[in-house]
């Protein structure tokens, strides 16, 4: 080996090179379009298409949105403006219908002296939410359940609540809001506790009766707590005790203790209900629901009981087999036949068990991925570690299957709350359909066609994009691994 | 030679006897005898496929027996969901590729176990799990997630994740296999204290080092049996079979 041979080997490096910031590079928006949009001919003439198409559907659309009128009391109004305006052959939109009928698309027919009931109940919506749903950002959370609750108090302040009722909901606005920042471990009792709130706020009556529902629920628990030792025993024991109290004494116990303090609301029937209100309280309880009942199903499908596994295996695909609106149909108008004569099975509550049951086939498909997706290891050492599987599912388990299929989770709830439209066939008044429809029926309405629709495709969007948008949060927040 | 297992203090922390297992129809385990004292340390060596993780893994049920009967710390491994669970929580087990819980923290991992199947109060676990951090060096990650460590690293907290536990017991299922060479290093040192606490260790490993330095006896299987088990010395200078002698001629061939 010779020696400078020898030398162009052996290297030592005696100073260690300190890390550099990366180039910066040449950035701009020339550069940026020299190499997205006119790299070459192809591309070039693409581009170009694409523009010559924004054009075309640009200049059809602007002057019939630019024309759009927002105040007028008929569709005849709407067009003698127009055509004053811009001519006789001018065309443009008459979203005066929305301003005017807003009220309707907005709560059906609801008792116009009650609106502050739904106004309210869709604003405890958030602060019931806040707290699960912020859980790790006090920020975003106080202003969440701040905005919520003065918009709840000023909308139904501008919907004519009267003195009291506006006491009323400052108070619980107020309490809620202390809860959460006082004690946050109260509040999420109060988040379960809120559907009962909703129920009586919605339709009214006496506020004994959803207590004894809940009541129902706080029996099987204590049954189930108490007999604990014997296992499956003490579910299918505390399951009966529910259902036995439910069906035979809640009503009479609500009847005797609100004869003696009534706690009573003007009752609404369903078939008052209508549009977005209709709506939200139909998503909002199919979203609820159907996320439990898919996790149990899914953990179902995978579990080593044969009798389990194929019970949720038939349900599952009988229920995605069929159409919703199927579904729809079986409970405005089988489910009757089943029942005893003279029950009085409410719609929208037999309309809330098929959605969810619909919704919760496809949560535990998307849920079942994300239990697949968990390597082995995980359940080992889950089970190494001595965790029995209901620890090992709640505390190792699900809370990564859960957040691998937030994706998958949302965009059911988007489907499903969009699909809560199809209730028009069974005669609920939906927003897009049955209250287009209505208002249209109206003689000064006639012919308001594109308006309705574009108020209700935009309204559906933003709730919609608002859950698709808190869904990459989660998603962003719940990121762990540095990989 | 064979018979020494017998020859063991009469103490016993794990009974093995005929233990038989099927994978469908591949006749994974052949009747295995096997008696672990307390406080006894066994490195189980073999081929790939010779069913010494399985072997390991029957230890605390992650895999199910078809024949024979295994008794761990007095409590036999049968369907009986409580006992499984019992024998589990006796004992401790390191996997190959560590599997620490990755949406929970460091001290989350260790405390999870103790907290919901000893029910031993948060704050305690907590101090519990610190203790162990730093037996095995790494208290300092505490707050940090699985995926910000390194694998070493990863693997000490699998260690002191079991540990947490108070086992009597710790089966180690090729715990350096998948590292770095660097890190087997730091990964061995902690096992070695570990057995110089006088822990009843089964480990599964390649590491023919450590079996010198720490093991009572090596077994080596192959084909799902035990072909031979001796004393480290005996064993790595004077093998019996043949199949031994190729194993330890291929391993410590270069």
């Amino acid at each position: 080996m010779s020696d400078t041979h020898a030398q162009t080997v052996a290297f030592v490096r005696d100073t260690m090179l300190p890390p550099e910031p990366p180039p910066v590079s040449e950035s701009g928006a020339v550069k940026w379009l020299r190499e997205n949009l006119f790299s070459g001919p192809l591309n070039i003439a693409l581009t170009l298409l694409g523009l010559f198409i924004l054009w075309l559907l640009f200049s059809t659309l602007w002057p019939w949105l630019s024309h759009s009128v927002w105040n007028a009391n008929s569709m005849a109004e709407c067009r003698e403006i127009i055509a004053a305006a811009h001519g006789p052959d001018a065309s443009g939109g008459c979203f005066a219908v929305i301003k005017h009928r807003w009220n309707q698309f907005v709560f059906g027919f609801y008792p116009v002296d009650l609106y502050w009931r739904p106004v309210l109940a869709f604003g405890a919506l958030f602060l019931a939410l806040a707290p699960v749903l912020f859980a790790d950002s006090p920020l975003a959370r106080r202003i969440v359940t701040g905005t919520a609750a003065v918009l709840t108090f000023a909308i139904a302040a501008v919907l004519g609540a009267g003195g009291l009722e506006l006491a009323a909901i400052a108070v619980l606005l107020l309490a809620w809001i202390l809860l959460i920042e006082m004690r946050g471990d109260l509040a999420l009792v109060a988040t379960l506790l809120y559907p009962f709130l909703a129920v009586w706020l919605l339709w009214g009556g006496t506020l004994w009766e959803p207590l004894m529902a809940l009541a129902g629920f706080v029996i099987g628990f204590v049954i189930w707590r108490a007999l604990s030792a014997y296992g499956m025993f003490a579910f299918a024991a505390a399951v009966l005790a529910a259902v036995l109290w439910w069906l035979l004494l809640s009503d009479l116990v609500a009847r005797g203790i609100a004869a003696i303090l009534p706690m009573r609301l003007v009752p609404v029937s369903s078939d008052q209900f209508g549009g977005f209100v209709l709506s939200i309280t139909i998503g909002v309880a199919g979203i609820a629901l159907s996320l439990p009942l898919g996790i149990v199903l899914a953990l179902a499908r995978r579990s080593d009981l044969p009798i389990i596994k194929t019970m949720a295996v038939l349900f599952i695909e009988f229920i995605r087999g069929v159409p919703l609106i199927t579904l729809l149909f079986v409970a405005s108008l089988l489910l009757n036949y089943f029942m005893p004569p003279g029950t009085n099975f409410d719609i929208i509550l037999r309309v809330i068990i098929m959605v969810t049951l619909f919704a919760s086939a496809y949560m535990a498909e998307v849920i079942r991925g994300g239990l697949a997706a968990l390597p082995k290891g995980q359940y080992e050492a889950a089970d190494a570690l001595g965790l029995d599987y209901w620890k090992a599912q709640r505390l190792v388990i699900l809370p990564q299957a859960l957040k691998i299929s937030i994706p998958g989770i949302v965009s059911t709830f988007i489907g499903m709350f969009k699909d809560t439209t199809l209730v028009v066939f069974v005669g609920l008044f939906d927003p897009l359909k049955a209250m287009s429809d209505t208002i249209r029926a109206s003689f000064e309405w006639k012919g308001a066609y594109w308006e309705p629709y574009i108020f209700v495709g935009a309204i559906f969007f933003i709730l919609c994009f608002g859950m698709s948008r808190y869904s990459m949060y989660l998603e962003r927040r719940l990121k762990r691994d540095h990989r | 030679m064979a018979m020494q297992a017998q020859t063991q203090p009469a103490e016993a922390a794990i009974e093995i006897s005929r233990l038989n297992k099927w994978y469908g129809t591949f006749h994974v385990l052949r009747d295995i005898d096997l008696n672990v004292a307390k406080g006894e340390r066994i490195v189980i060596a073999g081929p790939s496929g010779s069913g010494k993780s399985t072997l390991i893994r029957c230890i605390n049920r992650l895999e199910e027996h078809q024949a024979g009967r295994i008794v761990v710390d007095g409590t036999e491994l049968t369907n009986d969901l409580k006992n499984i669970d019992k024998v589990r929580s006796e004992v401790g087990m390191v996997f190959q590729h560590f599997n620490l819980f990755p949406h929970l923290t460091i001290l989350e991992n260790c405390t999870l176990a103790p907290i919901w199947v000893r029910k031993i109060p948060k704050r305690e676990a907590e101090e519990t799990a610190m203790q162990f951090l730093e037996k095995v060096k790494i208290p300092e990650q505490a707050n940090k997630y699985p995926g910000q460590l390194s694998g070493g690293q990863q693997q000490r907290v699998a260690i002191a994740r079991s540990l947490c536990m108070r086992p009597r017991i710790m089966l180690f299922d090729e715990p350096t296999s998948a590292l770095d060479p660097e890190m087997i290093k730091e990964v061995l040192d902690t096992m070695i204290e570990l057995a110089e606490d006088g822990m009843t260790m089964l480990c599964v490993t390649h590491e023919m080092g450590f079996a010198q330095a720490v093991a009572h006896r090596v077994i080596f299987m192959d084909q799902g049996q035990i072909v031979e088990q001796n004393t480290p010395t005996e064993f790595f200078n004077n093998p019996q079979s043949d199949r031994t002698k190729l194993f330890l001629s291929q391993i410590l061939g270069h």
